[in-house]
């Protein structure tokens, strides 16, 4: 039975789902309830965008407040995962993933791999990331790519409600380290979630939209501006596809080249910055494996190589938007040799 | 292969337990002068830090550990791993880069774990530790194991902001870990004494909220007890403790350190600074062992060992294939 809900509303609801199926599964990160020896309320905001608020009562002793020691808790989240628990350990801005990156990037990644095939870590990182809050250059990065770029790490950025109920619920069932990015824009947008527990596998893209002209592969909140996009495009007469590979790692590259095969065509719409991107990523992967079926360079759309700005004139100058997707998509179509 | 004692006993050891413990520092001391040996043949590929001289703090913590406690290492690990219970034949396969090592051949001496043994791993990462013990911990708190966690960690990681937040938050979520500092006075090249603002890295415990002991790192009995006491503490529900070993490594920081910085150090450490020594001493004064008992172990590591570079060095290594396998569970 699906109804209407907000994207932070379908992550509460997985979390609140996972937690109820299984008793290993536990919350912890900074201000995750809010209030810890304070004379006030407890589960004073249930996350700093509340998007875990009501947990903490419902799960007593799962809902873990921890100090601003991201090193020591993103860590212990990690060690836990190795016996027995299943954490769901948030990092509050992806852009502080310097403060905890060797947790997440040497030790969680590496386990498998470096102890012979022996080791089990279950433990997923909920992170916010993304442009348009006006947060600045510290609050505002989109950094999975970093991750995407490691070795036994997978990546997760779901780009709505229902894809993020599902993709959660699937990243806690997974046994691997998991980065799930929650792009910070997104909570507030609504969709169709349906209420009983579902997953969804990763690796698999999903096609947001058919066409025959144009493949627009979009990353998280770039997927609304690619439908976008392909709107004005389809009043124009090009008719785009639109994908949206849901995980970066791993990267459900069958999907993507299939649809450029048909369309012969590409635009990559990446909110990271530009060098070494999952825009830099997918395109390669496309000019190596499906060179013979493309009729035009492929085009990259993403953030310019600056830090994120704060006046809201130059973050919006920063920002891809639907423009600048049908600018890169006309460009394709009207390429010639 | 080494024994444990169950965890609460009285603190008191039997002779069968004094021979364990010796044949844990033993067969720790012999792995590494083996290790030490073969290295310089140039057989042992990547990067070895061994840890003879420090024998008793292993030991001394992990006599009083079961299959309910973990553990998590550094660099310099292989001490820990044998005072765990892992194999030391699997542990030289692989250092010797051989499918048959306790990671597959995938890891190295830097990265010797047995999760099955509650061994966390040798850590290449120094300050890599800490955290994930405070996360043993916290897995046991819930769970209600009354297990614990022990991090080791060196002279070096004290400074590690790593390290320092996992004191804090084992202390604000009081959790069943025991933090062991292994001050060998030298991080790499660099004295502690000059890299630890404090006299003591168990001044710092005051600080974050737990008790802190400096133990002699040469005596097993000391170790032993002040171990003892917090391991009781974190079963008990106490919250964490600070212990800093004080002793020597003999050896470089790694294989190939020609040590210049120590002056002539080591030779004197050998002479009059060797816990083995000085446990065979006590104990034979004492009369609860006597020298042939302590001589039948030596004899049997001795062949252990042995046994245990030989069948490293037949043992084949890793294909192509294995290259890319387990970097996932599924993928």
């Amino acid at each position: 039975m699906a109804r209407t809900i907000s994207y932070r509303e379908a992550i509460n609801e997985a979390l609140a789902q996972e937690m109820e199926r299984d008793e290993s599964v536990i919350v912890m990160g900074e201000d995750n309830a809010g209030g810890m020896g304070s004379p006030g309320e407890m589960d004073a905001w249930g996350g700093v965008l509340g998007v875990t608020k009501g947990l903490y009562h419902k799960f007593p002793g799962r809902v873990l407040d921890t100090p601003i020691s991201e090193s020591a808790f993103i860590g212990a989240a990690i060690g836990a995962a190795t016996r027995g628990m299943r954490p769901v350990a948030e990092l509050m801005f992806i852009d502080f993933m310097g403060v905890c990156f060797d947790q997440i990037y040497n030790q969680a990644a590496k386990f498998r791999y470096m102890f012979g095939g022996k080791a089990v870590t279950p433990v997923v990182v909920r992170t916010m990331y993304g442009a348009g809050l006006r947060a600045a250059a510290q609050h505002s990065q989109a950094l999975y790519p970093i991750f995407t770029h490691i070795p036994g790490l997978k990546v997760v950025v779901p780009s709505s409600p229902y894809e993020a109920k599902g993709l959660l619920i699937q990243s806690i069932r997974d046994d691997d380290p998991v980065i799930f990015c929650e792009h910070k824009m997104l909570y507030d947008t609504t969709g169709e979630v349906p209420e009983e527990s579902y997953t969804i596998p990763f690796g698999e893209a999903n096609v947001a939209r058919e066409g025959g002209d144009v493949t627009i592969v979009a990353i998280g909140r770039m997927v609304s501006v690619a439908l976008e996009a392909a709107d004005e495009l389809a009043s124009s007469g090009v008719e785009a596809e639109v994908i949206d590979p849901r995980t970066t790692s791993p990267l459900d590259t069958d999907t993507i080249l299939e649809s450029v095969e048909n369309t012969g065509r590409l635009v990559v719409v990446d909110e990271a910055t530009p060098r070494c991107n999952m825009a830099t990523d997918i395109s390669a992967t496309v000019a190596q494996e499906a060179f013979g079926s493309l009729h035009a360079p492929i085009q990259m759309v993403t953030a310019p190589h600056t830090p994120v700005p704060f006046a809201d004139s130059l973050e919006d100058f920063y920002m891809p938007d639907a423009q600048k997707v049908v600018n890169a998509a006309k460009a394709t179509v009207g390429w010639k040799r | 292969m080494t024994d444990t004692l169950p965890s609460n006993t009285a603190h008191e050891l039997n002779p069968d337990a004094l021979l364990a413990a010796y044949r844990t520092m033993r067969t720790i001391r012999e792995f590494e002068e083996r290790v030490h040996e073969e290295f310089a043949t140039g057989e042992i590929p990547g990067f070895v830090h061994l840890y003879a001289g420090e024998e008793a703090s292993a030991a001394g913590v992990c006599v009083h550990l079961d299959d309910r406690d973990v553990l998590a290492s550094t660099h310099r690990g292989h001490g820990h791993c044998i005072a765990k219970g892992v194999d030391p034949k699997e542990m030289m396969a692989e250092i010797y880069g051989r499918v048959t090592g306790s990671c597959h051949g995938k890891g190295g001496s830097m990265h010797i774990a047995d999760l099955s043994k509650g061994m966390l791993g040798a850590n290449g990462i120094v300050g890599g530790g800490p955290p994930l013990i405070c996360g043993a911990a916290l897995a046991a708190k819930l769970q209600g194991t009354g297990g614990v966690g022990v991090a080791f960690f060196g002279d070096g990681a004290s400074n590690q902001g790593t390290t320092l937040e996992a004191l804090n938050l084992a202390s604000v979520w009081n959790l069943p870990a025991i933090f062991v500092a292994e001050n060998n006075g030298y991080a790499e090249a660099t004295s502690s004494t000059w890299s630890v603002a404090a006299d003591n890295i168990a001044d710092r415990a005051a600080g974050f909220g737990m008790p802190g002991v400096i133990v002699d790192g040469f005596d097993f009995f000391a170790v032993y007890e002040a171990a003892a006491e917090a391991i009781d503490r974190a079963r008990n529900g106490g919250g964490p403790t600070l212990i800093e070993v004080k002793f020597t490594r003999y050896f470089g920081h790694f294989e190939g350190d020609q040590q210049a910085y120590r002056a002539d150090e080591v030779a004197r450490a050998r002479e009059t600074l060797d816990c083995l020594k000085r446990f065979r001493g006590r104990v034979t004064e004492t009369g609860q062992l006597a020298d042939h008992q302590l001589n039948e172990i030596d004899n049997e590591v001795d062949r252990l060992i042995d046994d245990a570079v030989t069948e490293a060095k037949a043992a084949p290594k890793p294909t192509e294939a294995d290259l890319t396998t387990d970097v996932y569970i599924t993928y």
